[in-house]
């Protein structure tokens, strides 16, 4: 058990600046997340915390010792890769106790914790069985229990699900985080897959381009996001965003975009007071807009026409057009709603989210 | 398989196949036969009556006997599988590492280096023995078992990085990584992962170095010279040819018993041998 420290840490790959100084600071028996589109520096973070790839400047601190120069093998971690990595030419037993017998542990050590391990993740019965004889989720958990056996100071796991179906992904996923909640080992976990980050996380580092665009738990890049990036990455369906004019009337802030003129609460208002008279992005979640009554006038809603109309089951997902703008919204399972109908969208005035127009930051 | 008529089957596939391979056994048919053939019915000339130089009737060992106890064939033999092996050898002790490093280590000039080893095995050995017979005779190595063990791996090196090069690509970087990070050392994870996942990569490369060793011909005729040292290919040709005097039932006696061996080392090891050449890694 260890905490994790990332201090100002860059990587270079000749030209290509791949992660660029990114801080983290991750706790002892925390699972950290970290996310991002292809290409973010989210994988490249993880292989230089491994000791797989060399650190151009900067930091890596496990425990209190800095490996920023130490081989993998004395860094005392375990990987779990994407394709798993198992040895093909050994069973099941001698993959999971590959890493004891090579620190030397006593056979009935090795042993026991074999079993614990195989006790845990449920593959008792498949031990002396081969990697090609497994199935993909048997893989992944032959993989886990190598990781497990070995009691490790830190977990790195590198989209570990990203190779299984659908269903069986979410099933690890609920299984990964209970052997978490049981080992309590500290944990940096890779993946592109925002709902898998929000569901596993215990804080969520979403990046992009090599920067850390925000660190939190996953409700507060939920509600809170830090810019435009993070609003939009993280939450399924994605949050819709709109060109506004932000313009006073009557004493009242709107919103006034292309087909659209939503009137502020105070306290938004008074946040936005520097951006007045300015073009913002306007921001507002599926969830957050509902069918309301055939009245704008007052700016608490605004029309809409459907486009395509998806049953869910538990929710509907209406994909309509606001004048040039295509949005989505998430509504009630109850709602009746037809192809190329006009409705009206009220939304929550208190949930809209506003983006500096050229920094993209959160006002 | 061939899809459509019964027709287009026979056209495009059993009766190539069939041409082909009639082709290809043709030469070990003959061999086979000039070997267990009389000598009266070998030298009898093609326009007599009883001329049938595709079978015979009186089949007889006498050639073989013969080779095997008025020649020095059995030396012969003993020679070659003595240098074949040791040169094999040689060749795997120093392709594997340098295989491994081409393929995996990140320095400089590595793909250089690689392109390098590949020239010289593109150096034509016709044009090698020469500098190469004047090393030997500094060396004082001429005829000699050695000559031969330290020539052929110039040639067996560079074949044996290039096959195993290819092999340790395939295998993918990660299960390195995890034996890495799960506590073996470089050296360790070669030895313990990387090397047993490529078996049959090596032991490809084994049964091909073993095989132009085997079938060498003109290092062997340049270095030896006494005939107690000479290998198969050389000493069935130069002693069983004596002037213009063709001893054709030796002749091919010794070519059929010569390439028994490496037709069992091919035999015994063909599904290896095919998994190293299609490069199939299963995870």
């Amino acid at each position: 058990m260890a905490r994790v420290v990332i201090r100002n840490l860059n990587k270079k790959f000749n030209e290509v600046h791949a992660v660029k100084g990114v801080n983290l600071e991750i706790r002892d028996r925390e699972f950290v997340v970290l996310v991002g589109p292809s290409g973010c520096g989210k994988t490249t973070t993880l292989r230089m915390v491994a000791g797989l790839e060399s650190i151009t400047s900067g930091e890596v601190l496990i425990g209190d010792t800095i490996v920023n120069e130490l081989p993998p093998m004395d860094r005392d971690i375990a990987m779990v890769f994407q394709n798993y990595a198992l040895y093909p030419h050994m069973s099941v037993y001698d993959n999971m106790a590959f890493g004891l017998k090579m620190r030397r542990f006593a056979r009935p050590e090795i042993d026991r914790r074999v079993r614990e391990a195989a006790d845990i993740l449920g593959i008792e019965n498949l031990l002396q069985r081969k990697p090609r004889q497994l199935s993909g989720g048997q893989r992944q958990r032959v993989a886990l229990g190598r990781a497990i056996v070995r009691h490790p100071q830190v977990f790195l796991f590198d989209e570990p699900l990203s190779n299984l179906d659908a269903k069986l992904r979410v099933q690890m996923r609920v299984e990964l985080k209970k052997i978490h909640d049981r080992v309590g080992t500290t944990a940096i976990y890779v993946t592109h897959d925002q709902v898998e980050a929000m569901t596993l996380g215990d804080r969520v580092v979403v990046m992009k381009d090599g920067i850390v665009q925000q660190v939190g738990e996953p409700l507060d890049l939920y509600n809170v996001p830090a810019n435009r990036f993070v609003a939009g990455f993280v939450g399924s369906p994605a949050m819709n965003f709109a060109a506004v004019n932000l313009a006073e009337h009557d004493g009242a802030l709107f919103a006034v975009g292309d087909s659209i003129r939503l009137k502020l609460p105070p306290a938004k208002a008074k946040r936005l007071q520097s951006h007045v008279g300015q073009r913002v992005t306007l921001g507002i979640r599926p969830e957050d807009l509902r069918v309301g009554s055939n009245n704008c006038a007052d700016g608490l809603s605004f029309p809409a026409i459907v486009e395509v109309v998806e049953r869910l089951g538990s929710q509907i997902l209406l994909d309509v057009k606001v004048g040039a703008i295509s949005m989505v919204a998430a509504v009630e399972p109850a709602v009746k709603a037809s192809v190329r109908e006009e409705l009206h969208l009220a939304f929550d005035a208190e949930r809209l989210h506003f983006f500096d127009d050229s920094s993209g930051d959160a006002i | 398989m061939i899809e459509g008529a019964k027709w287009r089957r026979w056209v495009y596939f059993y009766i190539p196949l069939t041409a082909f391979i009639l082709w290809l056994l043709f030469p070990f048919y003959w061999m086979l036969v000039t070997s267990v053939r009389p000598d009266r019915e070998l030298y009898r000339p093609w326009m007599a009556p009883n001329y049938a130089p595709f079978w015979t009737t009186h089949p007889t060992l006498v050639h073989i006997t013969d080779l095997l106890t008025d020649t020095l064939f059995i030396r012969w033999m003993a020679n070659t599988l003595l240098i074949a092996v040791v040169s094999t050898l040689i060749s795997l002790f120093c392709g594997i590492p340098a295989g491994y490093a081409l393929s995996r280590l990140k320095f400089r000039f590595a793909s250089a280096l690689g392109t390098g080893i590949f020239i010289t095995y593109l150096v034509p050995q016709t044009l090698l023995f020469i500098p190469l017979a004047n090393i030997i005779r500094n060396f004082q190595l001429g005829d000699t078992p050695w000559a031969l063990i330290l020539t052929y791996p110039t040639f067996l090196i560079p074949f044996c990085t290039w096959l195993l090069m290819g092999y340790f690509k395939a295998i993918p970087r990660e299960l390195e990584e995890c034996a890495r990070i799960d506590g073996a050392t470089r050296w360790r994870a070669m030895l313990y992962i990387i090397i047993p996942i490529a078996v049959p990569g090596i032991l490809s490369a084994g049964i091909f170095a073993f095989t132009l060793s085997w079938n060498e011909f003109i290092y062997a005729l340049v270095f030896l010279s006494s005939a107690e040292q000479k290998t198969v290919s050389v000493g069935v040709t130069s002693e069983l040819v004596r002037g213009d005097v063709f001893y054709w039932g030796q002749l091919m006696a010794g070519a059929l018993l010569g390439s028994i061996p490496v037709a069992f080392i091919y035999s015994f090891f063909v599904e290896y041998y095919v998994a190293g050449l299609t490069g199939s890694v299963k995870g």
